[in-house]
């Protein structure tokens, strides 16, 4: 089975429908403005275990949505809101 | 492996040292060729390879096998040129049959846009001298009657680059004639060890923490496949890396001879014949970013669909196992290797979908690295560094695996 995400417009639909969206977020430790952008821009936490992630509906009602999604399980917390 | 291998291949294990001079995490392809190309070229045998599982236990293990440098980068041709070189080669220098077979493979495209990139990736292949032609359609049904011109209706093939060195290997027969070259020379391989920690004094490395005790180390080379973030963490290096999970099939066995690899660009899918018969096949990574090895039912659907409309005996056969490994993808779908800005500290990642033939080029310049301090000039494009450069090495379309 396909891993699903439940769209609070449109229900359970399969993780083919969605693009996933990253949260970047670049660490206090980087302080000098231009590595932060190079971090903000290209470097990823990678989180193994559960982590928030954005997924844009794009075959389907074309909003984002926020999930917590565990990644060596895959076990989905339903989203929480969206906008 | 089993114990009628072992006896094969004469494997030679060492109890752990308290140090060495070169700790390299990853007993995988990447990691055992580094240790080879450091005793074989450069007479540094002080080395110790630690692996968590047993050797080629990870991606090594997990890949569709394909050796090929048509890339679409000159950086890159160059690059995989020579590990295909190193290929040819490496069943003579380790006196070892790897199962080195070079098939030919079909790069084919279904769109006007995909015709000129293929024209324009031949021109390119062969002036960076992996040689590489396109090919009409009628060209393809001469050489290879079995793939079905109007893709199933859906997708004609309106051609493809052909790329005559395109090869298999047999993947466990690399890892193991790797590891045996390097353990001739006193390579140390110490296999069910995980790596916990590095430790760290100043901005330099001295040794690695794992769950049977530290092991110092002057030099720490990573050829950690998949847990590469896990790995940089422990030394606070952040990594442009995010695990993907890959999967792939085979079919039980077809009862002729398919002596070519076909793949198909824009419904990135591979397939090419294993030495068994069995068909292999291979699609894109998986959408959601996962440290998972689970499969799944809905890629066997989807890639079985895709893979028949061009080769349409497919139909007739059934799978017959499947598999997933994790990837290291890097942003722009090249590696990324060398020094990090930690003192003593190597890495060799982001090797993605397409590690496998990446193994003898980047062991050995992995191993000029480690022994010289310089990095080679075959991979100061794919440095770290590239990405607060502005040097990005933009090349998904040769992977086949873009999204």
């Amino acid at each position: 089975m396909s891993l699903m995400l439940r769209c609070p417009h449109c229900g359970p639909r399969t993780i083919e429908e969605y693009v996933y969206g990253e949260i970047p977020v670049v660490p206090d430790s980087i302080t000098d403005p231009n590595q932060r952008d190079v971090d903000f821009a290209f470097m990823k936490a990678n989180r193994r275990g559960w982590t928030t992630e954005r997924w844009f509906h794009l075959f389907g009602c074309r909003r984002w949505l926020t999930v917590e999604r565990n990644t060596v399980t895959n076990q989905v917390r339903q989203p929480t809101s969206s906008s | 492996m089993n114990e009628f291998m072992e006896a094969q291949v004469r494997l030679s294990w060492q109890e752990a040292r308290d140090s060495y001079d070169v700790v390299i995490i990853g007993g995988g392809g990447h990691g055992l060729a580094t240790a080879y190309y450091l005793a074989t070229r450069y007479g540094i045998t002080n080395v110790a390879v630690v692996e968590r599982g047993y050797i080629g236990s990870g991606n090594s293990g997990r890949n569709t096998t394909v050796i090929r440098a048509n890339y679409g980068l000159p950086e890159s041709v160059a690059f995989y040129q020579r590990s295909l070189e190193l290929y040819r080669g490496l069943e003579a220098e380790t006196d070892r049959w790897l199962m080195h077979n070079e098939m030919g493979l079909f790069w084919m495209t279904h769109t006007e846009t995909g015709v000129r990139q293929e024209k324009m990736r031949a021109k390119l292949n062969t002036a960076m001298g992996a040689i590489t032609d396109f090919v009409t359609p009628e060209e393809i049904h001469a050489m290879c009657p079995e793939i079905d011109l109007e893709g199933g209706g859906r997708y004609p093939v309106l051609g493809a680059s052909y790329h005559p060195q395109g090869a298999t290997a047999r993947h466990d027969r690399v890892v193991w004639a790797l590891a045996e070259g390097a353990m001739r020379h006193g390579v140390a391989v110490l296999q069910h060890r995980t790596v916990t920690g590095i430790t760290m004094v100043g901005d330099r490395v001295t040794g690695v923490q794992t769950d049977h005790g530290p092991i110092g180390a002057g030099v720490i080379v990573s050829c950690v496949a998949g847990q590469s973030t896990l790995i940089a963490d422990m030394v606070g290096l952040r990594l442009p890396i995010r695990s993907h999970p890959l999967q792939a099939f085979v079919t039980n066995h077809y009862q002729r001879t398919f002596n070519h690899i076909v793949a198909s660009v824009d419904l990135a899918t591979y397939v090419s014949q294993t030495a068994r018969g069995e068909m292999l096949i291979g699609a894109e990574i998986d959408r959601q970013p996962s440290y998972s090895y689970q499969s799944s039912f809905d890629f066997l659907q989807s890639t079985a669909a895709k893979a028949s409309m061009f080769l349409p005996f497919l139909k007739d056969l059934r799978i017959l196992r499947q598999w997933g490994g994790v990837c290291d993808m890097s942003p722009d779908s090249s590696p990324v290797m060398g020094t990090t800005g930690i003192d003593g500290f190597y890495i060799s990642t982001g090797w993605g979908t397409w590690g496998f033939k990446a193994i003898p080029a980047g062991g050995e310049s992995m191993a000029e690295l480690v022994a010289t301090g310089e990095t080679p000039d075959l991979i100061k494009p794919f440095r770290l560094s590239r990405f607060a450069d502005d040097r990005v090495l933009a090349d998904a379309g040769s992977s086949g695996t873009q999204q």
